[in-house]
């Protein structure tokens, strides 16, 4: 099978995947709760005012027809052509408010997090677990190890606070909370603030966008590090043991070159699974460094709107949650199927 | 693939047994009988014994902590945000609340939402995973595509969503935790048991007539259980950090219930003051009860996959 025929095949094997998603995020916000219109006014609610926000909300019409309309909207690609985003209703707080739009301009704080949070857990665990492989049995390896084992044992939010308090309050060095503080955000282009400071030539807003940034991703990436720091160990230590390692020694190769461009090269593919299935974890943990920095993403709004018992507000940050996830597994797939032709078979 | 990171392939070397009954008896073994073999096999055993002695340690002082707390952990209004002092040893809330004692007793929530979700997890995932990958078929086929759509998508998010929507309490708390962490239980057992099938003794006692749910359960089920086991008390530390995380962003029990997690919400608010007693021992709480349950998982699955040691 082809490089095309195998994305093809996986592309096709997402949709079922994503149907089942929606239908279970569904499932949990719409039916479990009985009545989401009732539940969002504690049950104290004027049954008038409970009646007019089913009707705006069409909670009014029968569940499978709810269940329509809620598919319906997610792929209404005129909706998402005069918008720009996906219909996924209004919300509950404020109904003049269509969720897909807020969930949208949240979006791109909570990806600019993830991509440094990912970094700096794949390059840290990557390069622990390869000095940890290489010192097998030493003291060097135990100590990495621990600090495998402790980044797995921290919520992250403990962290983060940690940090709040040492650089933020302490030495004043880094701020706290917010994409970008003293200076006005740049114009929105791609919304990561990094890139699109960097594509408007701002520099000052690149330094304070990057000094907003470093404290949550760290916290994130180390927390997340761990699981690289193991797995790049086991496969490392597996793939140093192989027969062609061992071959490039004795042809006098450096050290340093049957490391990383030998053994590390073939422990990669693994690595890079893992970091798709590991995205998931990153977003969960995203949720709560984003409600300890103040960090503006997809996250803090649907934590925010849990205090207001904005039940569709929630589910539309949860749809979005599963889109991504769903997007990057696809994409890390393709990506190994490109790198290992063997997946491909 | 979480199962994958519990098991480090030899992560410690092989356990030198030979000639180590003459190893004098630890401190704890000489309590705790059955332990001494544990200390015997080598770090791995010595990694769960001090697992084991962490959550002990943590459980008896939230069970003994209602009779020895210096102070009420609610209601006692003390100096307002107080450091560290003679007094009170890790300082007092902006309620003048005394830290040590809502340490000792913060753990109480989150050990028995853990508890109780691990005991779902294992209610459920265990029984479904082996019935599904013993039936086969389509059956299997629909369960595991459910249950691989729910491991696939964010955990906290879900369990936060479903949190959310059933609102407060212990019980609602453990099966927003559970639902995320079911998963994990259904793949493993059913990995197993797609091998353990197979084997000529399985076969043997299915042409000897048993039926399938003694086959199921007395021939199959064994040999999973160290599997589960090892699943079970890494998922102990998913669940606290879990809960934790749950507490922290406000969809914990109640104010009037003294918690680690709580107080870790409530100390981010007392933050810009320097007031970092207020989240540093919570925290340092959560972080050993999870580091407890790693230690016996880890050390635990060292021991029972021995083929993994070199």
């Amino acid at each position: 099978m082809g490089l095309r025929s195998y994305v093809i095949t996986r592309i096709i094997l997402t949709i079922p995947t994503l149907l089942l998603l929606l239908t279970a995020v569904f499932l949990v916000m719409r039916v479990l709760p009985g009545d989401p219109a009732a539940l969002h006014f504690e049950k104290k609610g004027d049954p008038a005012d409970v009646e007019r926000l089913r009707q705006i909300l069409g909670m009014d019409k029968p569940l499978w027809q709810q269940y329509i309309n809620y598919i319906g909207g997610l792929v209404d690609i005129g909706y998402l052509r005069q918008h720009g985003y996906p219909n996924l209703g209004k919300s509950m707080y404020q109904t003049s408010e269509e969720v897909g739009g807020q969930v949208f301009s949240a979006f791109p704080a909570t990806l600019e997090l993830a991509i440094y949070a990912t970094i700096i857990a794949s390059v840290l665990g990557i390069m622990l677990g390869v000095a940890s492989s290489k010192s097998y049995g030493k003291t060097p390896d135990h100590l990495i190890r621990n600090f495998g084992t402790i980044t797995y044992a921290i919520p992250v939010f403990f962290l983060g606070l940690i940090f709040q308090l040492i650089f933020g309050v302490y030495l004043g060095w880094l701020p706290t909370g917010q994409r970008i503080s003293n200076v006005a955000p740049p114009t929105t282009i791609t919304g990561l603030y990094t890139i699109d400071s960097i594509l408007q030539g701002n520099i000052i807003a690149f330094v304070e966008s990057v000094r907003a940034l470093l404290l949550p991703s760290l916290t994130l990436g180390i927390v997340l590090s761990g699981v690289f720091l193991r797995l790049t160990r086991a496969n490392m230590l597996e793939t140093l043991r192989l027969e062609f390692v061992t071959a490039a020694r004795a042809r006098g190769l450096q050290e340093s070159t049957v490391t990383y461009g030998y053994a590390l090269r073939n422990a990669f593919l693994p690595v890079l699974t893992m970091m798709g299935l590991q995205f998931a974890m990153l977003l969960g943990g995203a949720v709560l460094t984003e409600t300890t920095f103040s960090w503006p993403g997809l996250g803090k709004y649907m934590v925010d709107r849990i205090n207001f018992r904005d039940y569709t507000a929630i589910q539309g940050a949860v749809v979005m949650f599963g889109l991504f996830v769903t997007l990057v597994s696809l994409t890390v797939d393709v990506l190994c199927a490109y790198l290992d032709p063997r997946i491909r078979l | 693939m979480r199962k994958k990171t519990t098991k480090t392939p030899g992560s410690f070397s092989a356990p030198k047994t030979s000639g180590s009954t003459k190893t004098p008896r630890s401190f704890l073994a000489r309590i705790i009988p059955g332990l001494t073999s544990l200390t015997r096999r080598g770090p791995s055993g010595w990694m769960v014994t001090l697992g084991i002695a962490i959550v002990l340690g943590l459980v008896v002082m939230t069970a003994v902590s209602p009779f020895v707390v210096p102070h009420d952990p609610i209601l006692y209004h003390g100096p307002l945000r107080s450091p560290p002092s003679l007094e009170f040893p890790m300082g007092t809330t902006d309620l003048g609340q005394d830290m040590l004692s809502r340490v000792m007793m913060g753990g109480l929530i989150m050990l028995q939402v853990a508890a109780l979700s691990v005991f779902i997890c294992f209610l459920i995932g265990v029984p479904l995973g082996l019935f599904s990958s013993y039936v086969g078929g389509n059956f299997d086929k629909t369960v595991s595509l459910v249950i691989d759509a729910v491991y696939a998508f964010p955990g906290l998010v879900l369990a936060i969503a479903i949190a959310a929507v059933l609102g407060s309490g212990v019980i609602n708390m453990a099966i927003s935790i559970a639902v995320v962490y079911i998963p994990s239980y259904y793949r493993i057992v059913r990995s197993q048991v797609l091998s353990i099938k197979e084997l000529t003794y399985v076969e043997a006692a299915r042409s000897i007539g048993a039926k399938w749910h003694t086959v199921l359960y007395r021939y199959i089920f064994p040999n999973v259980v160290p599997s589960i086991v090892t699943v079970l008390t890494v998922n102990f530390a998913d669940a606290v950090l879990t809960a934790a995380g749950l507490t922290f962003i406000g969809l914990g029990v109640s104010v009037d219930v003294p918690d680690w997690g709580y107080d870790l919400t409530n100390g981010r608010k007392l933050l810009t003051s320097g007031a970092w007693w207020v989240i540093t021992f919570p925290g340092i709480m959560i972080i050993l009860l999870a580091l407890g349950f790693t230690f016996i998982g880890e050390g635990l699955s060292e021991l029972l996959n021995p083929k993994l040691e070199r």
